[in-house]
Order: C-alpha cells, then sequence, then structure tokens
C-alpha cells in the first residue's frame, strides 16, 4: 500500500487524553468523535486537515488510555497513517484492530517539517519526502504475526477464521 | 528454563512448558472486563463479526463506572447496551447503580480475582490486579471483543524488569509515592511493553490497598503489567474474598530480567507528578507555593478504604481551605458505607468535603468535578495530561491522600507536617 499526504507534526508522549478527550467520549460515533481529534493537543486540528493527511510523531504515540476512540478519530478525520518513533502498547494494538495504518520510524521526525509531503509505500518499507533527492526513510518492519493479523483482515476475521 | 512470574503464569495458560520474551502466544484467559466506555464498542465488534455467544457468561464482568450515575443522554445509552448484552448472554456479572464502584477495585472486592490468573480488561489500568499475583493488562474494545468470543488473546511475552525497593518508608510515604517515584525514573515509555515486577522488603512490607496503586500506574511507564508475587498479605487479603484456589507463582531466583533497578525508600518523601506528566515528578519538599481550587480523593488508584481513611485521620477536626473544593469519592459501595460506619464520611463533611457516589468520578474529566480554564487540582489518581480532569488549560498534580488532605487544608500543596 501507498499512502501519499501532507505531514502535521507532534512531539513525544501524544497521550489519547490528547488524541480524543474524555469528555467526548459517550458517544463512540465516528463523524463526532473526528470533529474532536488531536484537540487538547492542537485545537482545531480536525478543521484544518484534509483527507489523507499524514501525523508525524515522536516516541510513545497513543500512550495512556485504551480508548479505541482514539484510532477511530484519528482514521475517520481523515488521517491516511500515523509515522511515530514508538506506540504505546494499547494503541499499537488498537490501530491494527481499527484498519488504522501505522509505521514505526525513528528517524523521520528529524528530517520533516510541518506542511511537507511524504510517501509511505509500505510493501518496500520505505518513507520518501516528496520532491526530495535524499534517500528514503526505512520503516520498522512489522511482526510475522501482525502480518498474518492484517491479511486475514483484521482480528475479528483473524478469530472467526480460526474458530470455524 | 528459568521464567519470571509473569512468564511462568503466561506459559501455564498458553499450555507451554516455557515461554520467553518476544514469543507471540494464544493464552486462555480467566476473566475479561469491560465498561461503559469501551463496552459498547467490544459489544458491536463482537456481534458484527456473526458471533452468537460469550465463551462463558462465568468469566465476563461488565461494570457502569466511568459516566455514571448517567451523566447525560449518550452516556445513558452506552450503559443501557452494557445491560441489554449483560441480559442478551446472560452474564454472571453485571454490576451497575447501587451495587457497582470502579471495576478495579469491585473486581478484586467481590474475590473475582486470584492470584496466577491472566486477566483482560478493556481498560488500562487493568493491570491493577497484578497487586494479587496475577497477570491483567489493559486492551482495547476490539480485543476484548476477540476474548469474549474465544476465552483467549494473542499476547507479546514481554521482558521484565524487576525494581526492588529496599529501606524502611517514612510516616507519610505510601505505595503511591514508590509508584511515581518509579515511573520518574523510568519516564513515560521506559517500560515499554515490559513486566514490571516490585519486590523488595518495602514492597512486602505494603499493605494491599497500597500494592493495587503500585500495580495500577504500571501502565504510566509504559508497561503491559505491573506484578507483585502474592504473598501472605494477599492470601490473608484474598481469604473471605475469593474463593478460587490461588495460583502462588515466584519468579526464579536466576530468572532473566532486561533490566534490574533498585530504589531505596528511606530517604523517599512522598513524591508530586506535575502536569501534564504522570513522570514528572519531584520530591514534595521541592514543591513551591502553588495554590489550589480543587482536591480530588478517590479512583482507581487511591479508592480503598483505608485510602480514605489515610486522608481522614489528616482532615480530622480540620476544615478544607477557603475557595477549594474537596471532592471524595469511594471506590464501591462497600466501602461507601464501611467509611459511613467508621466515622470517615463524618470527618470528610466536617472539612467541607463533598461525597459522590462510586464511579471513576472527576479523573478521567467525565463528570463530578470538572475543573474550568485555569484551575489547579491536587488528585490521587493516576494521569494528569493536558484537559484530564477539564478544561485543557486546567493543571492536576498527583499526590497521595495524606498529601491531598494537607493540601485540601492548606489551600496549597504540602504535606501533613506542615498542618
Amino acid at each position: 500500500m501507498k499512502y501519499k499526504g501532507r505531514i502535521w507534526k507532534f512531539g513525544d508522549n501524544i497521550d489519547t487524553d490528547a488524541i480524543i478527550p474524555a469528555r467526548y467520549l459517550s458517544t463512540s460515533d465516528p463523524e463526532i468523535l473526528a470533529a474532536h481529534c488531536m484537540e487538547d493537543a492542537d485545537p482545531g486540528f480536525a478543521k484544518k486537515i484534509r483527507k489523507g493527511d499524514i501525523i508525524v510523531a515522536g516516541e510513545n504515540f497513543g500512550c495512556g488510555s485504551s480508548r479505541e476512540h482514539a484510532p477511530i478519530a484519528i482514521k475517520a478525520a481523515g488521517i491516511s497513517c500515523v509515522i511515530a518513533g514508538s506506540f504505546a502498547r494499547i494503541f499499537y494494538r488498537n490501530a491494527f484492530n481499527m484498519g488504522l495504518p501505522i509505521f514505526e520510524s525513528g528517524d523521520l521526525q528529524a528530517l520533516v517539517s510541518d506542511g511537507q509531503r511524504v510517501e509511505v509505500d509500505s510493501d518496500e518499507g520505505t518513507i520518501r519526502v516528496v520532491n526530495s533527492t535524499a534517500d528514503p526513510v526505512r520503516i520498522q518492519p512489522v511482526p510475522p504475526f501482525m502480518q498474518e493479523l492484517i491479511r486475514a483482515g483484521g482480528l475479528m476475521k483473524y478469530i472467526s477464521k480460526k474458530e470455524t | 528454563m528459568p521464567m519470571t512470574i509473569t512468564e511462568k503464569i503466561l506459559a501455564l495458560h498458553s499450555g507451554r512448558d516455557s515461554v520467553s520474551p518476544g514469543d507471540f502466544i494464544e493464552a486462555k484467559v480467566d476473566l475479561a472486563l469491560a465498561h461503559d466506555v469501551t463496552g459498547p464498542i467490544a459489544i458491536k465488534m463482537f456481534y458484527d463479526t456473526g458471533v452468537r455467544n460469550v465463551f462463558d457468561r462465568r468469566k465476563i464482568v461488565l461494570v457502569a463506572d466511568h459516566f455514571v450515575p448517567n451523566k447525560d443522554i449518550s452516556a445513558a445509552q452506552q450503559v443501557k447496551r452494557l445491560r441489554e448484552f449483560a441480559r442478551e448472554q446472560n452474564l454472571d456479572y453485571y454490576f451497575e447503580g447501587g451495587e457497582a464502584g470502579i471495576c478495579h477495585v469491585i473486581l478484586p472486592e467481590k474475590g473475582l480475582v486470584a492470584p496466577g490468573q491472566v486477566i483482560i480488561g478493556a481498560d488500562s489500568h487493568t493491570c491493577t490486579y497484578g497487586a494479587l499475583g496475577a497477570f491483567s493488562t489493559g486492551v482495547g474494545s476490539t480485543d476484548l471483543a476477540a476474548v469474549m468470543a474465544t476465552g483467549e488473546i494473542w499476547l507479546k511475552v514481554p521482558p521484565t524488569i524487576q525494581v526492588n525497593y529496599t529501606g524502611a518508608r517514612g510516616p507519610w510515604v505510601c505505595g503511591k509515592d514508590l509508584i511515581l517515584k518509579t515511573i520518574g525514573i523510568l519516564g513515560l515509555d521506559g517500560a515499554h511493553y515490559c513486566a514490571l515486577e516490585y519486590t523488595g522488603d518495602a514492597v512486602k512490607g505494603l499493605p494491599m490497598y497500597q500494592r493495587f496503586s503500585m500495580a495500577n500506574m504500571a501502565i504510566e511507564a509504559g508497561a503491559k503489567n505491573g506484578i507483585i508475587e502474592a504473598d501472605e498479605t494477599a492470601l490473608n487479603w484474598l481469604a473471605g474474598r475469593s474463593t478460587s484456589e490461588p495460583l502462588i507463582l515466584r519468579s526464579d531466583p536466576d530468572a532473566r530480567h532486561e533490566k534490574r533497578l533498585t530504589i531505596d525508600v528511606d530517604e523517599l518523601e512522598p513524591q508530586i507528578a506535575f502536569p501534564p506528566s504522570p513522570a514528572d515528578v519531584r520530591p514534595l519538599s521541592g514543591v513551591d507555593k502553588i495554590t489550589l481550587d480543587q482536591v480530588f480523593i478517590g479512583s482507581c488508584t487511591n479508592g480503598q478504604i483505608e485510602d480514605l481513611s489515610d486522608a481522614a485521620a489528616i482532615l480530622k477536626g480540620k476544615k478544607t481551605a477557603r475557595g477549594v473544593r474537596l471532592i471524595v469519592i469511594p471506590g464501591s459501595p462497600w466501602i461507601y458505607r464501611k467509611a459511613i460506619e467508621e466515622g470517615i464520611i463524618r470527618i470528610f463533611l466536617d472539612a467541607g468535603a463533598v461525597i459522590g457516589p462510586p464511579c471513576c468520578g472527576p479523573c478521567l474529566g467525565g463528570h463530578m468535578g470538572i475543573l474550568a480554564e485555569g484551575e489547579r487540582a491536587v488528585s490521587t489518581t493516576n494521569r494528569n495530561f493536558i484537559g484530564r480532569m477539564g478544561h485543557p488549560k486546567s493543571e492536576v498534580y498527583l499526590a497521595n491522600p495524606y498529601v491531598a488532605a494537607a493540601s485540601a487544608v492548606l489551600g496549597r500543596i504540602a504535606g501533613p507536617e506542615e498542618l
């Protein structure tokens, strides 16, 4: 898969309260959650972004609560994928389960700035900055078990296949 | 092969003789948990895949605790869905209203948790049960849906970081301070994907309620689980509560630990986590004058009966400072009743506190004590991220119940010795 979009940069330890504050958790409606995506990290974020845009963050993205509302909000807001130095454990699982593409790269942060466009090639395992001659950045490979989950079409499809 | 306690539990639950960090396993789950925020999504995912019945109606617990008593229509709808599902599936354990409290308080209290179990909950603070020597961890709603359907979960076996606490605690120092100090040292992702194993004399000397605080906040260092080997203290606590046969496991002396850390608590002071990070931890004596608008005592971190009596011991005969709102929320109906019987609630009321019904309350900015712009709170909870308890420009300082109580009286962050 390829994902191409304008990037929005965030720092380390972007927590799930920043991604979708608990004051909006009395619903799981993706549209409502999307409207408040990243609200406490960057007010007005949901209005500023365009479909296909990419979040680039530092270490430990999605730390804190287990709320699946976080990847739901990001995906429904139109973000095509999230690239971070690392992801908090629960967010990592949730993103795969929700079908939000996420990629680990510790090198990209320092190379790009807000508004630049990047192209992610998940098959090749590379990220290129659009209109740049610099070498592509490598994505951390996805563990084989996770690839199996993705191939099955997500966790629920994986288990229903196993059950039958 | 020598193993840690976490590895032993996971090996036993995946039908293997041994496991190593990094192994992907499918583990049998003894107990699955969801609440009113994460449950409705899990239920939808569960039915969406065409599954009809849960794997075992005796092993799923649903608790309405986050936005209850229902704060608005959409919260009410979420609880309604939880209730309907419990009926549809004829679940043994659905707690709502006067039976419900904070899930991580009532599960152990009702004897549903036992040493050696694997417990999976759609809540990040599910790691709390590690205090009783169980492997417990938080997941999202979809993972929980898969557990409800199959009774199993895929896990990557975590490497273990062992933290050895030595020395003797000072008078106002709690398990909360030990874990805050640990998170301060490790950072928000210092235990990323790891098991945090708490050991040493200072932990062995901790009463059960303070061990719960420690396991509860393992997630704040990015850990998968926090765990303390079940000992006499744990077994005594379980006696009369749990009927399950405890499976007492210990780390082998030569087990592989990714990292070993020693924290001497002799000189440890009460710790304060500054906003907006549970890892920005400073000793109380290093805190300048920080005036307060609100103090909250409660939550899955510090909502046990002894937490309340610790706070009440400080508040007895005193009043909260002018302009400070003190909110106290007992963790469960049993704790609430006990706090009334022991005269603790009267002390809080005399001090000017507001007592809330057992629920998560303002901890996550849901309801019952939301902060306005620019307001500051001391809270016995577990997170102080931006906007956690209300307005994005409000501030939350994390502390133990003694400090919270003293701060309420003095109107600024302070310890009991200043009273």
